[in-house]
């Protein structure tokens, strides 16, 4: 069993690691361009409407990390490899880094951190109340992402507070959905993703709601 | 709730009254094959413009124009911004689509068709409605509804005396601008979410306003296919959009046409889509914009009342709720 040996000693010691670079890549990789424009004004790494591109960038590169933490509960249990479920809590909290960076870079390079355009944002513009609601619900279970929180809330209550994670997600799919003038492309292709992860979930507790009798009887 | 105005019937009935571009240029290409270029010419209604026809110029190819007094005198965004940034859904919805797929539209010869409620219809050779010899650089400042600017030294000439050559009835009181349907180079009509071909309208005040502009080049050569060669309206005190790229068809009509985005989204494009940063639009603040094509990372700018034009065109909508009315 050479094989799971070399699996064994990869969620071991590599697993961690590499997944811990593969998620700081894109902020190196944003760092860097960024570096080249406020370095060169005629740089062309970025574009020709920096700002938009970053706004992009980062928003992309959250929500994506985002459904990808929802995908690592259906590969464990289609796989049956459990470890994976080890890289979970920095998937999930390298999404709401990026997401942060995004509602930051927003604030600071579109609105020059004028609140009352804020304020006026959330009111009137919907997709941008979704993106805000989606990134508070992240809050609490970015706090709650350490060891000695899951001991001090309980698995259950833990557990209960992290299914936060459905209604966010939908959120942040929402508000990539309709930031767009015409919905076509990668927020598509970001909803279509979505909406397979969930109805897994969904397929699963129904399949086990009607296994469930069947094994009491 | 989009899909119910893409449908809107009325749109629908207007779309296939208009004879497809690409059929009378094939039947003027059939004509002239025949030997019949005196028919062709009757057909075209050529007798009604006293003008001697000068050569299209080929898109990109270098184009002379005397200077205007309408020109500002902000840095010009650069050329390549211009040409590589734009926004052509028919060619992709990504900024850099147009200037990828674009150049495959084969804008030589060009045709205008006019029809509706004027004294000259008919399809009109490029030439014979634009004098070459008679072009103006106006540096304007194009504001996109996305919050970004570009300052742009376009090339061409005013609309006003353009749509008076082609006689319109004294009923007319709008111009409908269609863009080119061209089904091969245009990567883009598949996606839908807009109507094709693309809608804009003008009033006719608004139209004869000295500002409206028929563009045929832009930074001294004759205008790109991404940036709507071989002719376009440019409206700069209105949103982008409201500039119809690639005229096929100039409609006059007396009732308000409608129009592309207006259509998709009433709520956040209305008809007149004048630049106004006291509207708080549904999607994008309007209060400032982003300096594009200037160098340097987020040059920032606050927008202003008709995108500076105040003095040149308040007077068209006096009385007007222009928050209502937007």
């Amino acid at each position: 069993m050479a094989h799971s040996a070399l699996l064994r000693t990869f969620g071991k010691t590599w697993m961690k690691p590499l997944t811990l670079v593969a998620l700081i890549a894109p902020f190196a990789f944003i760092a860097w361009q960024l570096f080249q424009v406020l370095s060169d004004p005629l740089s062309d790494a970025m574009g020709t409407d920096p700002v938009a591109y970053i706004h992009q960038f980062l928003g992309d590169t959250a929500i994506r990390i985002l459904l990808i933490t929802l995908a690592i509960s259906p590969i464990r249990d289609i796989t049956g490899w459990a470890p994976i479920a080890l890289i979970r809590r920095r998937i999930g909290l390298a999404a709401f880094f990026y997401a942060g960076l995004h509602m930051i870079a927003y604030l600071w390079l579109d609105r020059g951190w004028d609140l009352g355009l804020l304020w006026e944002d959330m009111v009137v513009r919907t997709y941008i109340m979704l993106g805000m609601a989606s990134l508070v619900l992240m809050v609490p279970l970015a706090v709650t992402s350490n060891n000695s929180m899951i001991r001090r809330l309980g698995r259950r209550a833990w557990d209960r507070l992290h299914w936060l994670i459905y209604p966010l997600a939908i959120l942040a799919v929402a508000h990539n959905l309709l930031m767009v003038k015409i919905i076509y492309g990668d927020p598509l292709i970001h909803a279509a993703i979505l909406a397979l992860l969930l109805g897994w979930r969904v397929a699963r507790w129904v399949i086990g709601k009607l296994r469930a009798p069947a094994a009491a009887a | 709730m989009e899909l119910k105005f893409r449908r809107n019937a009325e749109y629908q009935d207007l779309v296939s009254e208009v004879t497809p571009h690409e059929t009378y240029i094939r039947r003027r290409e059939l004509l002239a094959a025949a030997g019949l270029g005196g028919a062709a010419a009757m057909l075209g209604g050529l007798p009604a413009l006293a003008q001697t026809p000068s050569a299209q110029v080929a898109a990109g190819a270098a184009m002379a124009a005397r200077k205007s007094a309408y020109t500002i005198a902000d840095q010009r965004a650069a050329e390549q911004d211009f040409n590589e940034y734009c926004n052509f859904y028919e060619f992709g919805l990504n900024k850099d689509d147009p200037a990828r797929h674009a150049g495959k539209m084969d804008v030589s010869n060009w045709k205008v068709t006019v029809e509706g409620e004027t004294d000259a219809p008919g399809t009109y050779d490029l030439r014979d409605l634009i004098d070459y010899s008679q072009l103006e650089e106006r540096v304007y400042r194009h504001r996109c509804v996305e919050r970004w600017s570009m300052v742009v030294p376009w090339i061409g000439v005013p609309m006003g005396p353009v749509l008076a050559k082609l006689k319109p009835k004294s009923t007319a009181k709008y111009a409908q601008f269609l863009t080119h349907i061209d089904r091969s180079a245009m990567v883009g009509l598949a996606y839908g979410g807009l109507d094709w071909p693309y809608s804009e309208a003008l009033h006719l005040n608004e139209a004869k306003n000295d500002l409206a502009f028929f563009a045929v080049g832009a930074y001294g050569k004759a205008l790109k296919q991404q940036n709507g060669a071989p002719i376009r309206t440019v409206l700069p005190w209105k949103y982008g959009y409201k500039g119809a790229k690639s005229v096929a068809t100039i409609r006059f009509t007396t009732t308000q046409p409608p129009t592309a985005w207006n259509l998709a989204n009433p709520r956040e494009y209305g008809f007149y889509s004048n630049v106004n940063p006291n509207r708080s639009h549904p999607r994008w603040s309007q209060a400032n914009e982003r300096v594009l094509g200037v160098g340097g990372f987020n040059p920032q700018r606050k927008t202003e009342m008709f995108n500076g034009y105040e003095k040149q065109v308040a007077y068209l909508y006096e009385g007007i709720d222009l928050i209502k009315y937007h």
